[in-house]
């Protein structure tokens, strides 16, 4: 099994006229890598109506509703997080609990509010009654800020997740730019992050010091929006870890903060 | 089939721990991911005053390993570049590189300009790298600007024989130099992949259709870049044999057969 942790799909809503073919490449590469799951997120209108990582609560429902129209497409290949701005808490709420009754299995929480911003802690105790993961988005050591998004690093998800105990959060995308050793020092101790491999950067050493400092029991498979990446660092770590290590990254890591039977075939 | 790795490096890195990367570690290396030969440069090199002085580990390099052929930094702003061009010709070298905004030149001022004009007599293509890494992780101290797409355009049009090896450009990059160079000056550049996308996005897969993949060889960064992406890249583009080879040779010797 493979399962892909950070996946994104586009919507006719959205801003890109290539939406479909993009879908459908994700899929056929997913297929020739043999990735068992997507699991997925669409961010509102991906910037067309309301900005990508502020989206309006009409774009957010407009996002879910079409990732819940994918799963149905594909219920075997594609799973989903609800995507949610913290701003809006009712709202936020609300769209948690019908997207997860719908049969999403996560929350995912982009650059919308600051990670340690106590508007977050309701969408956690969300997560944690219902017993989902939060998937947020980071940038690894965000020194300045930064453009269209109120980015999170990773000693702010940090803050975050020694509040919430109970949930399981993905730092996303160790390989999405920026610092990440800094990242990796700053969940070090705080065991219920867990490190998705995703994001274009392909740095030398940067796997092996994602197993030194938080080991293989708490890294997750992931492409995000470049699925060569994903597939090239899946490819060296084949070779640096044993069988049931690789297992664990591939697959058994995920099966275990995911609620049970996500990704019975 | 053969593969060529045009855009590998020796030598440590100032801004991030990769060790201390030795010919014998470039050898093990590309040999993980079934690269035959590996066109190499000196990455420490890259950040000294002398950058040129990175040239001689290079050769030795090559005269232990053969699969490692040199590419040696010409500095176009230092006394006797000239003389570090002719000993570069005199040993086949494959490339020689320089990287502009790493020595504090103008990026097509007029020692850049004298350097291309001088690689077009010789015939020797000169490589340049846009970026060694990611704008978003670079340290604070680490402060050279990007090459820009305006440079390679106007670098290309200043010898008819003048020919450029680009490493590390992302599809907007290798767009804006294709598209705003006649056909003639296109054709004398050649880019490397490890910068572009593969699926979902599919910018190689594009550019290979827009601009032609005769315009594109096969390139890692390694040791910065762990070399399994571009050869990951490679397999997600399906090519037929034929074309496969185009990208991880037949595109390389052609242009340097010239």
């Amino acid at each position: 099994m493979l399962i892909d942790v950070h996946a994104h799909f586009y919507q006719p809503a959205g801003g890109r006229a290539d939406w479909a073919e993009r879908n459908a490449s994700r899929l056929r590469a997913g297929e020739q890598i043999e990735i068992t799951r997507h699991v997925a997120s669409i961010l509102g209108t991906w910037g067309r109506r309301s900005p990508t990582y502020f989206p309006s609560p009409t774009d957010v429902v407009a996002g879910n509703d079409a990732l819940l129209g994918l799963i149905a497409e594909h219920p075997e290949r594609i799973s989903g997080y609800a995507c949610v701005n913290p701003n809006y808490t009712g709202h936020a709420l609300a769209e948690i609990a019908r997207c997860l009754d719908a049969g999403m299995i996560g929350v995912k929480l982009a650059a919308s509010r600051r990670a340690n911003d106590p508007l977050l802690d309701p969408i956690c105790h969300a997560a944690r009654d219902r017993g989902v993961p939060v998937l947020h988005h980071v940038w690894q050591h965000r020194r300045h800020e930064w453009g269209g998004q109120e980015a999170s690093d990773a000693a702010e998800l940090a803050q975050l997740a020694r509040r919430h105990p109970a949930v399981p959060f993905v730092l996303a995308h160790i390989g999405g730019g920026g610092d990440w050793l800094h990242s990796l020092h700053a969940i070090r101790g705080v065991d219920n992050i867990f490190v998705d491999l995703s994001g274009s950067g392909v740095d030398h050493g940067m796997l092996e010091a994602c197993l030194a400092t938080v080991g293989a029991a708490r890294l997750l498979w992931g492409c995000d929006i470049t699925i060569c990446t994903g597939w090239a660092k899946l490819r060296y770590l084949e070779r640096l870890l044993s069988l049931d290590d690789i297992e664990r990254v591939r697959w058994r890591n995920a099966m275990s903060i995911f609620p049970p039977g996500s990704f019975a075939t | 089939m053969t593969q060529v790795d045009i855009n590998t490096f020796l030598g440590s890195y100032p801004f991030r721990d990769i060790g201390e990367w030795e010919a014998s570690d470039v050898v093990r290396a590309i040999a993980r991911v079934g690269t035959d030969e590996a066109w190499v440069s000196h990455l420490a090199a890259t950040f000294w005053r002398d950058p040129t002085a990175g040239n001689a580990t290079l050769y030795e390099a090559h005269d232990r390993h053969a699969q490692l052929r040199s590419v040696p930094a010409v500095h176009p702003g230092l006394p006797g570049w000239e003389a570090v061009l002719d000993e570069a010709v005199a040993r086949q070298v494959p490339a020689v590189r320089c990287d502009p905004t790493r020595y504090g030149l103008m990026p097509a001022g007029h020692e850049m300009q004298q350097l291309v004009a001088a690689c077009g007599e010789r015939d020797v293509p000169l490589m340049m790298a846009v970026r060694l890494e990611d704008i978003r992780q670079r340290h604070p101290n680490d402060a050279a600007a990007e090459l820009p797409p305006w440079a390679v355009r106007q670098l290309i049009r200043n010898h008819p024989s003048a020919r450029l090896l680009v490493t590390h450009a992302d599809r907007e990059f290798v767009e804006q130099v294709h598209f705003g160079s006649t056909p003639d000056e296109a054709r004398r550049i050649l880019w490397d992949i490890c910068w572009i996308w593969g699926p979902p996005e599919d910018h190689l897969e594009l550019l290979l259709q827009t601009i032609g993949i005769e315009r594109f060889a096969f390139g890692t960064g390694l040791p910065l870049r762990l070399p399994e992406a571009s050869s990951a890249k490679l397999d997600l583009l399906n090519l037929d044999a034929d074309k496969r080879e185009m990208l991880t040779a037949g595109n390389v010797r052609a242009f340097n057969s010239r």
